[in-house]
């Protein structure tokens, strides 16, 4: 080999430093007359507007949404554990709009995949050369017989899902029985659901809270889940098992809420020896979700299965495509792949989507490919969690092996959760992170 | 947090912090520079005063800490792993070494008599 003389070697060293300190080259934008509708304005939506914004030039970018606030609702979990105010939660969507994308304040309401046009419910007709699908779920309350949102708050209901100022209520309701103590339900529902991890935590929290005002002795939680795990990645489901164990949560599993007595405080469950009904006097009741109409009573949705009951889009799980209707993406909790409906996994499909996207503007295949990645700081107590990454295959995928451990509860993995997620999300919705 | 580049970091400080990670790195660009500055004024660290700094430092790093407990709603209980602890040290150094700095560089500049 040529001897390189000692000042080259140093200088070579050293603009490879700079190169992998530099932020990366933006790619050079593609020009391009597209027209692209983004139905949904939400994490997803915006994510996936703000980098194809970046990537094209020319396009035409629609994104249709009725709701001008915007939810940051991994932080729903703290604001139901007194930590943070609702307003910590809610932004304006105005704010996120990124430069050159038409932001119209109506909700898509029909898709046409034939005649390539989307419908608002204002009546407006909107066409698309490519439609990203980003509209989120939709929490059916409505499954759960007696449920009343409205009563979110009183008599020991909670609800952390159903919005800022329900996740407060139920801090209100938790605390109230955390000073009396009594029996806690918890639990989750037999569909598809965002973040997965969140009936969990709750459960956690609530334990962490009774155990600081001296009542835990006068508690007792109980876990109803219609699986039969606690989790679907089967390393995880174990090690909460064991948490729950050590905390006193009694576990049942095949129990899914089908009815609930808010003035008897009763909640019904399903089970395979018939209906079981169970006194309480607090419960955090986790709604069955499903995909929105405008996905579900499409040609978009799956066509077999329990997908197809709850409407998701049928999309290739590794490319976000549509498998019938190549020009038609999705995102985001509307996506029909297994695992992940939370932020972290937005933060992983966007790019990918979008490449696939892009390259097929140019006229050229994509080789970006999304396994799955998705992410939970599960919260076991206020002021520990544990970093629990994953991806289809059920692999633990660690970010930071040897030293943030995955399954044990940290410090660090709090303050990440605290301190570092909303930042980080803040900065994904606008395309930098 | 699959790959973590320089960009991304930056942007995720800026969310988190805001106008107040600027006014961070100008106060530790001018405790740095006035620092710098002292030293070669006095060809040298000065005993004294810096006895004196590090005494500071010490409370700089606990109350580093104490702020990071504060602002999370956590504890010495909630330290779980040895990851915790490095996080501590951590903090410790960075307020320590930031205390020290700016105490030395303002006992220099405006109590040179004192200390």
């Amino acid at each position: 080999m040529a001897k390189i003389p000692a000042f080259t070697r140093r200088a070579a060293v050293l603009a490879a430093a700079a190169a992998a300190m530099a932020p990366p080259q933006p790619q050079a934008a593609v020009a391009t007359r597209a027209r692209i509708v983004i139905a949904g304005a939400g994490a997803a939506g915006l994510a996936a507007a703000a980098r194809l914004a970046q990537r094209l030039d020319g396009a035409e970018i629609t994104m249709l949404d009725r709701r001008q606030a915007h939810f940051y609702q991994p932080g729903f979990t703290l604001v139901a554990a007194g930590l943070k105010d609702p307003a910590y939660t809610v932004g304006r969507t105005a704010d996120y709009v990124p430069r050159g994308v038409r932001w119209v304040e109506e909700r898509a309401a029909e898709i046409d995949p034939g005649a390539k046009t989307v419908t608002t419910d204002a009546g407006r007709r909107v066409p698309y050369d490519f439609l990203v699908l980003a509209t989120g779920l939709s929490l059916d309350f409505d499954a759960i017989e007696g449920m009343d949102t409205a009563r979110i708050g009183q008599d020991g209901l909670g609800s952390v899902y159903a919005g800022p100022a329900q996740a407060e209520a139920t801090w209100r309701a938790m605390s109230a029985f955390a000073d009396r103590g009594g029996i806690g339900l918890f639990g989750r529902p037999s569909t598809e659901m965002k973040c997965a991890g969140a009936p969990l935590k709750y459960t956690f929290i609530t334990d962490d809270i009774l155990r600081r005002r001296g009542n835990r002795g006068k508690a007792e939680l109980i876990y109803n889940a219609p699986q039969r795990a606690l989790f679907s990645v089967p390393i995880v489901a174990e090690r909460v098992r064991m948490l729950y164990q050590d905390r006193g949560v009694a576990v049942n599993y095949g129990h899914d809420l089908s009815a609930i007595d808010l003035g008897r405080k009763v909640a019904t469950f399903r089970t395979a020896e018939g209906p079981k009904e169970f006194r309480y006097d607090f419960i955090n009741v986790v709604p069955p979700m499903r995909a929105p109409d405008v996905v579900r009573d499409s040609p978009l949705r799956w066509q077999t299965g329990a997908w197809a009951r709850e409407g998701w889009a049928e999309v290739d799980r590794h490319s976000l495509r549509h498998v019938r209707f190549p020009e038609i993406f999705a995102v985001g909790d509307i996506a029909g792949v297994p695992k992940g409906k939370t932020a972290a996994s937005v933060k992983w499909q966007v790019p990918v989507m979008v490449d696939h996207l892009v390259a097929t503007i140019e006229g050229r295949q994509s080789a970006a490919r999304y396994d799955g990645y998705t992410s939970c700081p599960l919260i076991t107590r206020i002021g520990r969690a544990m970093l629990v990454e994953f991806d289809y295959q059920d692999n633990l995928v660690p970010s930071f092996p040897g030293v943030i451990a995955p399954l044990e509860e940290l410090w660090i993995t709090w303050i990440m959760k605290e301190v570092a997620l909303k930042p980080t999300y803040l900065a994904m919705i606008q395309g930098r992170a | 947090m699959k790959e973590l580049d320089i960009g991304t970091f930056v942007a995720v400080l800026q969310e988190m912090m805001g106008p107040l990670l600027w006014v961070i790195l100008v106060a530790a660009a001018l405790a740095t520079l006035g620092f710098v500055y002292v030293l070669v004024r006095d060809r040298g660290l000065v005993a004294r005063r810096l006895v004196w700094s590090e005494a500071l430092g010490v409370i700089g790093g606990v109350g580093g800490v104490l702020l990071m407990h504060e602002i999370t709603h956590s504890d010495f209980a909630d330290i779980g792993g040895p990851i915790d602890w490095v996080v501590v040290a951590a903090i410790f150094v960075l307020g320590a070494v930031g205390t020290v700095v700016g105490a030395y560089t303002v006992l220099g500049l405006f109590f040179r008599r004192a200390a």
